[in-house]
């Protein structure tokens, strides 16, 4: 076995364990009958500790191995950045449970990473040659210690989130009981993105196309899926395709737009076939499996995890940042998106921090702090690689 | 100034909420609750005492933390904003009808609206310049204005607090210890409290155990960073701090460095370098079929001796032979150059031939030297061609004129008068690439194009930024701020013992409780304290019984 075929074959083995691990931590907090259930719920709690750690041991061969073989840290496309980013995950979790010995952390914490590394595995994973701007050590530190940073940061949406469903009541009619819902919600659309892409990708869908760019160029694009949405003043290329419905103007790259839509299909029939099934909302199940959780640590694990996890964002993605900038470009600072966009992640978790000054601002709020935050993360990678483009759009 | 006299006779100044001496709640609002708000205890802030002149009122409005949070949020949305379309240095035109232009093409009537509005240059806009300067002045002012009493109480802690305050902490404890001689439990405490590296102040029958109080100063001291930050950001408009210019640099060519008196930088070659490997999925889907592996300029850095002329560039010598890659600039003096840019195959020279049309006969080979043309090439006594205009950058006739565009030569024509033996008289002909005319009808030779000589050019960047050590310092501290007060907490445990020989205890840190808790869990079995309970757990158990009724 080559060495890039084993660390994909680990990359594989780490999804495995995972997954298993959430079905664990599952059965590890739910406490229905009273006979016992600590004691169960510890065995269950270890088992899935060690399930998670061999997961994130096969992920770090992963990441080592890929390294080796590329002669350089894997973190310089979309695909290696958002599983490493996955991989801090994990590490900060493992950090955290050993921290705090909060189990039904995992049961959030396991779900998001294998959202996050699904979602990577969706993008080509080619190696591909180093252009010059990235051919630095600096890489290599700006890189991680930003992914370690924004991880750590992931931790206390976790426990936000987690915190979230304990204290809404799905019975009740509220604002908070919506947003809740709608934050599952996109957990699912993430997995119609993948099932979407899978499902195309599995037909050998193509469709080629001619489009008049944004300069007047001719440019030339293939869709992997059926192209809802058509590229300005489009000539279809391809036989036996579906054509465009709609048209879009220039400035939009309606190739996107496409993938966009045929995610929200997707997870909207994923969703509305478990709404109609078990007539109940996803707030709902997920409930009553976390109604042994302490508010009061959780709220703890989620402000600790920004403690941590600020001074490290601030030296990855900020300081880091400034220097690899100044050594590769000539200037520390250039407004370019992705640096604006680090910048606002961290005004933002400066925000939460002197907000917990102020009386009130901790619980609830505080935990829905955690989600907005974690969610200007996902923005920048996602939003800001694929749709702004600037100077970092090396993954797009 | 007002004071206010505690029972205990301290007197504190307006605006204290709990005594320095004995802790005792002095405001309405502290003797109601339950567990006291114990950011500065025991001080008063300047904010919270004074209201009376403007200069109070603005203190007050830039020390709140309420509007120091509201300008952070502010900022950010002021910075997301310049990220919904490029911004105008990261576009290829530089006029102001040309941008207007761009972003009504590119993005329609939103771009237009983007433009006009100043949102494409929002980063150096005055409103966004303003709202970074509140925002500093908010750092400052709110430090100031917390700081010096945080510290002022922080240095006067007395060991002894009176029971209001020790029974609003958030965890207290009271009774008889478990087992024991209770004449011998401070000893434990203090013993337990110093191994697990708290300091341990004693005073009769009262103990204070502190850990980590310069966790506090954290906040401050990185507040103090981002000001040297923000200082030496403003530094780079004093003149000489700051120099960044571009230039371009020809293969062969030494050129007089801009912004940097006396120095010269010359191009001995550029090399551009290609992976050569199959086309990956990800270049496919960035459209290009092959990627850069290295862009360097081979350079030769020179400084004028000091009795040199200036702008001349003769008595020079060599300072410094670099390659200048990406990530790995020229550096001199405080200056630096990058790589930024290239240019490949500019026409350096073109080669003719002088031909007979008839015979194809060469007379002779003329090189006309696109950087240095000459007036006149002689072949040899009867033979010579006269270069009689040349247009680098030729762009059409206008009158009858040959008109260049620009000074660079894209696109060289010639007009060229040949003196031959045949022809004493001379002919003349326009040449250009792919285009010859000649204006006195025939004639009977003919400037034969035979080859170009071309050459590369580099693109370079000249920086200097004398503001960086500051920027570096301001960045240390404030990381260092930033790390001792996240990584660091401030825990306190009182305890006292009673009359009776009974504990009463009560204990706060910053943050982290569930770390203090361990602490006190561990003393607590080591000198068989009364358990203690953590008030706000009750709260919240409270909270959500009530909760459940209204929601």
């Amino acid at each position: 076995m080559s060495l890039i075929s084993l660390s994909g074959n680990l990359l594989y083995a780490a999804f495995i364990a995972y997954l298993v691990g959430t079905l664990l931590y599952g059965g590890a907090i739910k406490s229905s009958k009273p006979d016992g259930a600590a004691s169960r719920a510890e065995k269950w709690g270890k088992l899935a500790l060690i399930v998670t750690i061999i997961g994130f041991a096969a992920h770090v061969g992963y990441f080592i191995t890929r390294w080796i073989y590329k002669g350089h840290a894997p973190v310089s496309n979309m695909f290696e950045f958002t599983t490493a980013f996955g991989m801090f995950i994990i590490a900060a979790f493992i950090l955290i449970s050993y921290m705090y010995r909060l189990t039904a952390l995992g049961l959030v914490a396991l779900p998001v990473a294998l959202l996050i590394i699904g979602y990577a595995a969706m993008f080509p994973n080619s190696v591909d040659p180093l252009v010059p701007s990235l051919q630095s050590h600096w890489l290599t530190i700006h890189v991680i210690t930003a992914a370690m940073g924004q991880s750590i940061l992931a931790i206390s949406a976790v426990a936000g989130l987690l915190y979230l469903l304990k204290s809404i009541n799905p019975k009740i009619k509220s604002k908070s009981r919506f947003w809740m819902e709608a934050v599952l919600y996109f957990g699912v659309l993430v997995i119609g993105f993948m099932l979407a892409t899978v499902v195309f990708k599995g037909m050998g869908y193509e469709a080629s196309f001619t489009y008049i760019d944004t300069q007047d160029a001719e440019q030339e694009i293939t869709y992997n899926m059926p192209a809802v949405f058509g590229m300005n003043d489009y000539t279809l290329l391809t036989e036996k395709v579906m054509n465009p419905l709609v048209e879009m103007p220039a400035v939009i790259n309606a190739q996107k737009l496409t993938t966009v839509f045929w995610s929200f299909i997707f997870g909207s029939i994923i969703y509305l076939l478990v709404r109609l099934v078990t007539r109940r909302r996803i707030l709902t199940m997920l409930h009553p499996l976390v109604q042994k959780v302490n508010l009061n640590l959780l709220d703890e694990v989620g402000y600790r995890s920004v403690l941590i996890g600020f001074p490290v964002f601030t030296l990855g993605a900020l300081v880091f940042a400034m220097i690899w900038a100044q050594e590769a470009w000539g200037r520390y600072w250039g407004w370019d998106p992705k640096e604006v966009w680090a910048l606002i992640t961290w005004l933002f978790y400066a925000a939460y921090l002197h907000l917990r000054l102020s009386k009130g601002w901790e619980g609830k709020k505080s935990a829905w702090l955690a989600v907005v935050g974690f969610a200007i993360i996902l923005f920048n990678l996602i939003v800001v690689n694929l749709v702004i483009a600037g100077l970092h759009s090396y993954a797009a | 100034m007002e004071k206010i006299i505690c029972v205990c006779g301290h007197e504190n100044p307006v605006g204290t909420k709990l005594c320095g001496k004995c802790g005792r709640p002095l405001t309405e609002e502290a003797k109601m609750s339950k567990i006291v708000d114990m950011k500065y205890d025991g001080a008063a802030i300047r904010s919270k005492t004074r209201n009376k002149s403007i200069v109070d009122k603005i203190w007050n409005f830039f020390s709140s933390v309420k509007v120091g949070i509201s300008l952070i949020i502010i900022n950010l949305i002021a910075a997301s904003i310049g990220t919904i379309f490029p911004q105008e240095f990261y576009i290829s035109v530089s006029t102001e009808p040309e941008k207007a232009a761009y972003y009504e093409k590119t993005y329609g009537s939103l771009g237009k609206l983007y433009y006009e509005l100043g949102l494409s240059d929002v980063y150096s806009s005055w409103w966004f310049q303003i709202l970074v300067g509140m925002l500093a002045i908010s750092i400052i002012v709110a430090s100031i204005d917390r700081g010096i009493p945080l510290h002022r109480s922080l240095k006067n802690q007395r060991v002894k607090r009176h029971e209001s305050f020790m029974k609003r902490q958030r965890i207290i404890g009271e009774g008889s210890i478990t087992e024991g001689d209770s004449s011998n439990t401070l000893n434990l405490v203090e013993e337990k409290m110093k191994k697990l590296r708290y300091k341990v102040r004693r005073d009769g029958n009262a103990l204070l155990a502190e850990r980590g109080r310069f966790s506090r100063y954290g906040p401050y001291i990185n507040h103090v960073g981002l000001i040297i930050f923000l200082a030496a950001v403003m530094l780079r408009l004093v003149p000489g701090f700051y120099v960044d210019e571009s230039m371009w640099v020809r293969e062969g060519e030494m050129r007089a460095v801009p912004g940097m008196e006396g120095y010269f930088i010359e191009n001995e070659k550029f090399i551009l370098e290609m992976h050569d490997n199959q086309a990956t999925e990800n270049q496919e889907l960035q459209g290009v079929n092959v990627v850069a592996k290295n862009y360097q300029t081979n350079a030769k850095l020179y400084k004028q001796t000091d009795d040199a002329v200036p702008g001349k560039d003769d008595d020079l010598e060599l300072v410094k032979e670099y390659s200048i890659r990406v990530n790995h600039p020229l550096q001199h003096n405080g200056y630096s150059f990058y790589q930024m840019d290239f240019r490949l195959n500019e026409i350096k020279a073109m080669n003719f031939e002088l031909t007979n049309k008839e015979t194809g006969e060469s007379l002779g080979a003329v090189s006309v030297d696109l950087t240095n043309p000459q007036n006149e090439y002689v072949i040899d006594d009867q033979t010579k061609v006269q270069l009689l205009g040349y247009y680098p950058d030729f762009s059409g006739f206008e009158n009858g004129e040959p008109q260049t565009k620009t000074p660079t030569p894209n696109n060289p024509a010639f007009i060229f008068k040949m003196t031959t033996p045949e022809k004493p008289e001379g002919e003349v002909s326009f040449v250009a690439i792919q285009q010859t005319i000649e204006p006195n009808g025939d004639n009977a030779y003919k400037m034969a194009f035979n080859s170009v000589e071309t050459r590369n050019m580099s693109g370079l960047t000249v920086h200097k930024d004398s503001s960086i050590p500051f920027l570096a310092i301001g960045g240390a501290i404030f990381m260092i701020g930033v790390a001792i007060g996240s990584y660091w907490n401030h825990r306190r445990l009182w305890v006292e013992q009673l009359e009776d020989g009974s504990i009463r205890l009560a204990a706060h840190t910053n943050k982290n409780w569930f770390g203090i808790k361990k602490d006190i869990d561990a003393v607590t079995e080591f000198a068989h304290l009364p358990k203690y309970i953590d008030q706000s757990e009750n709260d919240d158990a409270e909270k959500e019984k009530e909760g459940d009724s209204t929601l």
